[in-house]
Order: structure tokens, then sequence, then C-alpha cells
């Protein structure tokens, strides 16, 4: 029997997608366990550098990526990096999420001990390229306005974008990414407000 | 189907069966992307790659696969593709995946890719799918890029910015800022998308009928 009239039989069908699928599956699996190391290895040399990235050079003497303590916030923990000069604890880092335009958008925060933001950075995010990207520092220096901010400076009710009557700009056409970034940096110092005790304390390890 | 001219095919791609300009397939992609030039040539750049390689693949399966379960088959075959894509890019090229990776999951939903598998590639050689797929790479590249400069140029009154952040420091001559230009944000907005490929559009028409008429002004005094 020839392909073209094998090719005809319902049995051929459903044969065919299956094949294609297992092939499709196989070849994905594949290349995820092959890629998972170095994209594990690339995520934590970004973890590295943005962490040193939002910390003001010099604040930090210790190995922070080692310094860390498990938080519960919401029933999910919370890595906290501790940064620490002489042994005296000087900022924590911490990451926050919040929903963006579309789809979840990863926030990284360095507060210090008097809960103001030393500085914040967008590590993850799928907003609309051209639009909402502009939270990432290198296409625009948006998120250095967060910097020194605390919950106190600004008042609560102005933490928002400035078309919700707050003080954080918004940008031209994309107002829901930078209120999802504002919301979670605000939640993030509310955290830290709340869990101080826990965050600081332990010498860590 | 013997059409296996290859002048053909690159006519085709770039300017008879343009992706955009001609098919006006994968404009959710376009309307989405162009709002600078850099990211419609990223997109442009990224699609291109997974069009060759999906259009010589399915070259290739084109004998084992039965008409009836074509469809599902290309889909799979090109999410499987474009997955590979973004994983391999995300772990090798970590640099550029952090510009590109954005666009990468996009070209799953281009319905070019889909579109070239159906009319061209089922039916040709593994060679002519493989330049087919080139050509109308090369040509939505260049749609992309078009209209994402003219958007750019209008919108924000820049050209190619962040092209460096993409191509390499060595990319960095291309980008141009006019002064003292605020920017029309309606252009940048998707109106300004849909205007602005409704005026090339209009444009190609003309071009195209112009050229029709010379050709048949070239033509009519052979035939007298």
């Amino acid at each position: 029997m020839n392909l073209d009239t094998l090719r005809d039989k319902l049995g051929y069908q459903p044969l065919l997608l299956g094949v294609v699928a297992l092939l499709a599956s196989a070849a994905l699996a594949v290349v995820s366990s092959a890629t998972a190391p170095a994209i594990a290895a690339a995520e934590a040399k970004d973890l590295r550098d943005s962490l040193s990235d939002v910390l003001p050079a010099g604040l930090a003497d210790n190995d922070f990526l080692k310094d860390t303590v498990d938080i519960d916030r919401d029933g999910k923990a919370v890595t906290v990096y501790r940064a620490r000069r002489g042994g005296e604890l000087q900022a924590v880092l911490f990451k926050v999420a919040e929903r963006g335009y579309s789809g979840e958008i990863q926030v990284l925060m360095a507060v210090d001990m008097d809960g103001r933001t030393l500085g914040v950075r967008v590590l993850k995010h799928t907003e609309t390229p051209g639009l909402g990207d502009k939270v990432e520092l290198r296409k625009d220096d948006w998120v250095l306005d967060f910097n020194g901010k605390s919950l106190g400076d600004p008042a609560p009710e102005k933490w928002a974008v400035k078309k919700d009557n707050g003080v954080f700009d918004q940008f031209a056409g994309a107002t829901i990414t930078p209120r999802a970034v504002v919301k979670a940096v605000k939640g993030g110092l509310a955290f830290y407000a709340a869990r101080k005790q826990d965050i600081t304390a332990g010498s860590g390890s | 189907m013997s059409d296996n001219n290859y002048g053909t095919i690159v006519k085709d791609g770039l300017w008879e069966q343009n992706v955009v300009f001609a098919q006006m397939l994968a404009l959710c992609p376009t309307m989405a992307v162009t709002t600078s030039g850099t990211n419609g040539l990223g997109m442009g750049l990224a699609s291109t790659a997974v069009l060759v390689v999906s259009n010589i693949l399915v070259s290739i399966i084109r004998k084992t696969v039965s008409d009836q379960v074509r469809i599902p088959v290309f889909v799979v075959l090109i999410a499987t593709l474009v997955t590979i894509v973004d994983l391999a890019m995300n772990a090798w090229v970590h640099e550029l995946y952090k510009v590109l990776g954005l666009f990468i999951a996009l070209i799953v939903v281009n319905c070019a890719i889909l579109g070239r598998a159906e009319a061209y590639a089922v039916k040709n050689g593994v060679l002519a799918s493989a330049a087919d797929g080139l050509a109308m790479g090369i040509g939505f590249t260049g749609a992309l890029t078009v209209i994402g400069l003219v958007r750019e140029f209008l919108g924000s009154g820049t050209l190619f910015a962040q092209a460096s952040q993409m191509l390499g420091p060595a990319f960095a001559f291309l980008e141009v800022q006019i002064p003292d230009y605020g920017g029309a944000l309606l252009m940048i907005l998707p109106p300004g998308g849909f205007a602005v490929l409704g005026f090339m559009l209009a444009g190609k028409r003309i071009i195209d009928q112009k050229l029709a008429a010379r050709g048949e002004a070239a033509a009519a005094p052979a035939t007298a």
C-alpha cells in the first residue's frame, strides 16, 4: 500500500497527530532540560547584577546573596536579602510582584532601615514594547522617582500615578503598567513596615 | 505547482505578495510592535528566522501529512519551534533575549507563518520553501521597519531609538533625535498605526498603477 492511499485512511489521522505531538513534546523536553541550567545561571547573574544595582555603591560589604531570610507574605515565602556593613544592617532587598497590563511585573526594591526606598528596578515583565516597557531603567529613568520615598512621604493617598491624583508620572499610552509598579512598591514598603522585626531578626548564615 | 523561479519568489516576498502591504496578514503583531523602527526591525528579524525554519520543516514533511489534519500539525510545529527559539535564546544569548524576548512569544500568533506553510511550503520543495520564507521574512521586516520609522518619527521625533541596545554599540550611529520636537502621541497609539498603514497601502496602490500603466505603454507599440 503506498503513502497516497494510506494518507486517506481514518486511522492515519489520529496516528499522525499523535506522532507529531509526541515528537514535539520530546523536542521541547530535550530543549527545556538542555537549557534549564544555562537559563538558571543567567537569571542568577541577572539577580546579582540587579541586587547590586539598587544598592548605593559602598553601602554593603557582605555577600547579601547569602545573607537571606524567608518571610511569609500572604501565604508565599519572600526571600529577603540583607545588606550589611561591618555587621551592621544597612538595607534589605526583596522582590514584589503585581499584575500589570499583560501578566505579572516583577519588581526588586531596596529599603533602608527607616523604611525609605533606596532603589527600585523592574526585573521581569511582559508589557507592551514601546509603551509599558518604560518602567525599565534602560528605556526611561522613571523608576528613579521612587528613590527616597517612604510610606509617609508622599502621603499614602498620593502613592498613585498622576491620573489617580498621585505624585508619580504615567506614560503616554500606558497607565496600567506604572500604576501596577507604584502599587507593588507601596505594597513592598507596607510589607517591610509590618514585618520589620522578622526581617531584621537573626544574623543570617 | 512547480513555480521554482527564485526571481519571482524574491519579487513576491518583497513587493507583489508582501506579507503586510499585499496579503494584509500579521496585522496584530504589526500594529503592536511598530511603535519604533528598532522594535519593528527586531520583530521582523525574529519572525524571519522562524519563518525560514518552519517553511523548511513543513516542506520536508509535506508528503507525510494528510490534508485533513495538516492545520493542527502545522500549528503544533510552529508553536514548538517558537518555544525552542525562546528557550535557546534565553539560555545562550541572554543579553539579546532581554531586548528581543518580548517579541519572541508574539511570533506564535503571527498568521503569516502558518499562511506561508499553507500557501507555499506544503506545495513546494525544500530549497524553494526556504527561499520563500527568507524573501517573505525580509519583506515583512522591511514593512515593519518602515511603518515603525514613520510612527516613531512623527510620534516621538526619533529614528531607530535604542538600536544600539539590540544590535550592539556599533549601530549607535543609526539613532537620530530631532531636537525640540515633542512628538504627536497619536502616532504611537494604535490609531496612528492604522493611519500610517492606510497611507502606505494607498501609496503602494498608486505605485502599482503607475507601473502597470507604464507596462501597457511599453507593450502597446510592440503589439501595434
